[in-house]
């Protein structure tokens, strides 16, 4: 697959279609939101659920304020440093608060559109993994850090004409570093910033004891997780063929294939997901299946506009099995405490689906331009973000204090729980 | 431990960086590439330790009833 020129400009079909896709979008946010509400415990889901929407909010004004200059889109002004006889684009010179929105072509706003709704999904995975635990207040300052800084210079450098972007032009790597909706902007950046969050705010607490096997806190609503999982879908669909679209400059022959490749991609990693449970522990685990299902969509994310659908059974069965052992790998053996599973499922998934990209693109050495990709995300974006919460909780501590674990994050930071009419029950971890 | 792993990272990005300038031939640019990354994952391992929670071992005293 070699990356057509530009439709310039989108014609009336083409820029309907971006439109409605952009809209169907933010579905996926919904679904991964109801899914992380779920997959806490019950005396946290209101605080789970009005988090996801005060993220969403305070990471769309601070991408506007700052983020979107930051970011840039493809042609815009931006900061370059030569080195080794290359230009390095490092940084979009873009101005605030979206002055120069209007001047833009029909393509740029949508680009811009689709990073509006990116950043809100990367910033819900520190926040799902910090579940039962994290304060309201630092999931905003959160937030405001991945959507004003960490998010703008990835995108920058992926989508909007950045180095790594270069990397085919100046080091003859392929196409560049491939990433068609989001699984390194989003996933890679979300799942590493989850790990970030996770060392620093701890284990919730009764966890780990310390005697005998890591503490089953156990989805409070597999309901909600699954349905989830199906809104998150139909969202997901949306979402990778508006990427397509936008960042691989895809014909519309080609997008009824992505859809069909994001839905193998998600059926065989819950597949596979079902089968490892089901063989692991004598049935299968409802919250670990959609755990698969959503690692496979984020696998999907990455090459479903690159693969073929035989290629996209693959990738989608790979981390079908990986997911559901990695969980339990982090929990058990690593002391990891990641309640929505935001590792395994996105930061594994994406960077598995990254190099499968690399893998099955017919563009000589692009799996080398996938391999400094995954290089950059993880010795460059990983301690980034690790050194900013690391700063941010000295000034906003990010974890709540034992009131707040034992009554329950609703009641300590709301007044108020998700289900006032039922009884929770008791904590014995605290007797 | 914790601090230590994550400044080891780094170094793999730019080892990874490196052989994109100072080298043409694809084979040597994807081996210093793959150190790189290797680099990395040695940093994150001693990261992931260094964070882990403290657990007693089994025939220490806080393990024994």
């Amino acid at each position: 697959m070699t990356i057509p020129p530009l439709e310039s400009p989108f014609s009336e079909s083409m820029f309907a279609l971006t439109l409605a896709l952009l809209l169907l979008a933010p579905l996926a946010i919904a679904g991964v939101a109801l899914l992380n509400a779920g997959l806490g415990r019950s005396r946290s889901a209101a605080q789970a659920m009005l988090g996801c929407v005060t993220i969403l909010s305070i990471s769309a004004i601070a991408f506007a304020i700052a983020g979107a200059g930051l970011s840039g889109t493809l042609g815009s002004s931006a900061h370059r440093f030569q080195m080794a006889g290359k230009s390095w684009d490092w940084l979009g010179a873009g101005p605030f608060l979206l002055h120069h929105f209007s001047a833009l072509s029909p393509q740029a706003q949508f680009a811009l559109l689709f990073q509006f709704l990116a950043v809100a999904l990367a910033a819900f995975i520190p926040w799902g993994a910090g579940a039962d635990r994290l304060r309201l207040s630092a999931g905003c300052v959160i937030s405001i850090i991945l959507a004003a800084v960490a998010f703008p210079l990835l995108a920058h450098w992926i989508w909007s004409g950045g180095w790594l972007a270069q990397l085919g032009v100046n080091f003859t790597l392929g196409a560049g570093f491939l990433d068609c909706a989001g699984a390194a902007t989003v996933h890679t950046l979300g799942g590493l910033s989850a790990l970030a969050v996770i060392w620093i705010v701890g284990p919730r607490k009764g966890k780990f004891p310390r005697e005998g096997l890591a503490t089953a806190m156990p989805a409070h609503n597999a309901i909600y997780v699954l349905f989830g999982g199906l809104i998150a879908f139909v969202g997901w669909m949306a979402w990778n063929i508006a990427g397509a679209i936008l960042w691989l400059h895809a014909p519309a022959a080609a997008l009824a294939l992505i859809a069909i490749n994001t839905l193998l991609s998600a059926a065989a990693a819950l597949l596979a997901t079902f089968t490892v449970t089901r063989i692991r522990f004598g049935k299968p685990d409802a919250s670990l299946c959609a755990n698969g299902w959503l690692a496979g969509l984020v696998v999907s994310s990455a090459c479903a506009g690159i693969v073929t659908p035989g290629e996209a059974i693959f990738t989608g069965l790979v981390i079908g099995v990986v997911t559901p052992l990695l969980v339990e790998v982090l929990e058990l053996a690593l002391s990891i405490d990641d309640p929505s599973g935001a590792i395994a499922v996105h930061a594994a998934g994406s960077l598995w689906g990254l190099l499968a990209a690399g893998m099955f693109a017919p563009q000589p050495c692009q799996f080398l331009a996938q391999l400094v990709g995954i290089a950059t995300l993880l010795g460059l974006v990983l301690p980034l973000v690790y050194l900013l919460f690391w700063l941010l909780n000295r000034v906003i501590p990010f974890r709540a204090d034992a009131d707040g674990e034992r009554l329950g994050m609703d009641l300590y930071e709301l007044g108020g729980g998700a289900f006032p009419e039922f009884v929770i029950h008791r904590d014995e971890s605290y007797h | 431990m914790k601090y230590a792993g994550l400044l080891v990272m780094p170094a793999g990005f730019f080892l990874s960086i490196a052989a994109l300038v100072l080298f043409s031939d694809p084979a040597l640019r994807t081996t210093f590439v793959v150190c790189g990354l290797a680099v990395e994952l040695l940093g994150l391992g001693v990261a992931v330790r260094g964070h882990m929670e403290p657990r007693p071992k089994e025939n220490s005293p806080a393990a024994r009833p």
